[in-house]
């Protein structure tokens, strides 16, 4: 199904009687050249880029349950390339990139709202971090602005600036950051997938994988066994299950974090808003909603919920931030479950068992990476050689030591990111 | 979610520093394989997990906990120095 101006005119004018699904629902047909197990944002994204972009259509998609009923639904929205390491670097620059032409691509409305992300910092350190990580971003190629106290205080004169024991010094600023409609990219990859010939199979739990002679024959499934010549893992949080049928076990523990959503209120929070003491993201939904999170819970969990402590501590750190929102309502709150590796970066990589590919340790930010990582990984399945974005996301550095991407620089160890 | 300290008593998470799985630790000789597995690699199941939590804000004790991941109910606790799971005592 297309959309045009004169689409919506039309259904407008006659009750919106004439919108028909976006996709098909097919039965899985008995082979497919590629199966990707996990319609969630990067699933989809890679299905759509190996069509669109490699001529590769006889592709199917499995979901356990329905489309964008994952991570891709329910996460913080954000969208960034403001990373500081050779490897995560040249990647969100280049899913960045795809983000801004996202919506021309799809023909579909993601709601890409560049209203830019300011990193505040509160002490000198954090500003000799800020500094760098800047100049690292420039020297990429995407931007990145030193603000100080007075230059957020025009953008954000709502910010509790005095605090203190965390007053704001300033802020690393970059435009093109900000948030887009989480559904909508499902949705938008879903369809583009589905028009380029993919069958996107929901309700599709994979229950085992094949591997004749160490390469992958396809795949079983509650709904019967499909064969395929390759295989391409994209399951998040549930990465170590998928990849257990297979033999494999990952350096991955799947943790819990949670995220908030306040009532709608008015406009207020214009721009996406990080805090460095004690770690919190805030931005407001279109809906009005402030719509915020902070630190993983930090124990192993596939509960989709989490505790307490954590809910207090993030709402502590909301209010030493924004002093404003103790007047609003908390409307709810989840968690999601998350792929952690020990030095916090993702794995795009051939695995160990021919024509079986992993895509996983997304960590907390695989939503902003979601059309960098369909793209690359659509070029890994197809040319069985990395992408040039994506040349250091392997699987063996955790056994080797060498090109590990410790972000946060706290130690390439579990539960440390 | 509430754990029982052997020691202790029943006490809130809050009390409690999580370290990961409860693994056998290599001996020091034993080769980058085992230490990979041992150091990075994970079964990470949902489902009842084997974990080492640290009673840092009690006792001090480190704890092997039985824990369901996927429902987070507290299934054993038992001080984790008498786990045998290795290392220097």
């Amino acid at each position: 199904m297309r959309f045009s101006g004169w689409r919506v005119l039309k259904e407008g004018l006659t009750g919106n009687k004439g919108w028909r699904p976006h996709w098909r629902d097919p039965d899985p047909k008995r082979e497919y050249d590629v199966i990707i197990i996990g319609g969630g944002g990067h699933g989809l994204a890679t299905a759509y880029y190996l069509a669109a972009e490699h001529g590769i259509t006889n592709v199917a998609v499995l979901e356990r349950g329905y489309i964008g009923g994952g991570n891709v639904g329910r996460n913080t929205t954000i969208v960034r390339a403001n990373y500081y390491l050779p490897g995560n670097s040249e990647f969100y620059s280049h899913s960045l990139r795809l983000w801004e032409s996202l919506e021309q691509e799809l023909n579909y409305n993601a709601m890409m709202s560049q209203r830019g992300i300011l990193n505040l910092f509160h002490n000198d350190g954090q500003r000799d971090a800020i500094v760098r990580r800047g100049n690292s971003i420039i020297n990429q190629g995407d931007d990145a602005e030193l603000l100080d106290r007075e230059g957020v205080r025009r953008m954000a004169p709502y910010l509790n600036f005095d605090n203190n024991r965390f007053p704001i010094m300033g802020a690393l600023l970059q435009r093109r950051a900000g948030t887009a409609r989480h559904d909508a990219v499902a949705w938008g990859f879903a369809r583009g997938a589905d028009m380029r010939g993919v069958d996107l199979i929901q309700n599709c739990e994979v229950t085992g994988i094949d591997v004749e002679n160490g390469r992958v024959t396809g795949v079983q499934t509650v709904r019967g066994p499909i064969r395929a010549k390759k295989v391409a893992l994209a399951a998040a949080g549930r990465s170590g299950q998928v990849a257990a049928m297979a033999g494999l076990t990952l350096p991955i523990e799947s943790h819990v974090l949670q995220a908030f959503v306040s009532e709608g209120v008015k406009p207020l929070i214009d721009h996406v808003i990080t805090f460095a003491e004690g770690h919190l993201y805030i931005s407001q939904s279109d809906k009005g909603g402030l719509v915020f999170g902070s630190y993983l819970d930090f124990y192993s969990s596939y509960a989709a919920r989490g505790n307490l402590p954590m809910v207090e501590h993030t709402m502590e750190t909301c209010m030493a931030m924004v002093p404003a929102v103790g007047k609003a309502r908390l409307l709810r709150s989840w968690g999601g479950i998350m792929d952690m590796t020990p030095d916090g970066s993702p794995i795009i990589d051939h695995s160990p068992i021919d024509g079986l590919y992993l895509n996983c340790g997304w960590c907390y930010g695989g939503f902003k990476a979601t059309p960098g990582s369909g793209n690359v990984y659509a070029h890994l399945i197809a040319t069985d050689r990395p992408h040039g974005a994506a040349t250091r996301f392997k699987l063996d550095r955790f056994r080797s030591g060498i090109g590990l991407m410790d972000e946060e620089g706290t130690g390439a160890q579990h539960n440390l990111h | 979610m509430r754990i029982t300290c052997p020691i202790c008593g029943e006490r809130d998470r809050r009390e409690f520093t999580y370290r990961g799985a409860a693994l056998p630790r290599p001996a020091e000789d034993a080769g980058l394989d085992a230490w990979h597995r041992y150091v990075n690699l994970r079964e990470n199941p949902a489902g009842p997990l084997d974990e080492l939590w640290y009673h840092e804000m009690g006792c001090g004790a480190w704890l092997k906990v039985r824990r369901n991941t996927a429902t987070h109910e507290v299934l054993e606790v038992s001080l984790a120095s008498e786990a045998g799971l290795g290392g220097a005592a």
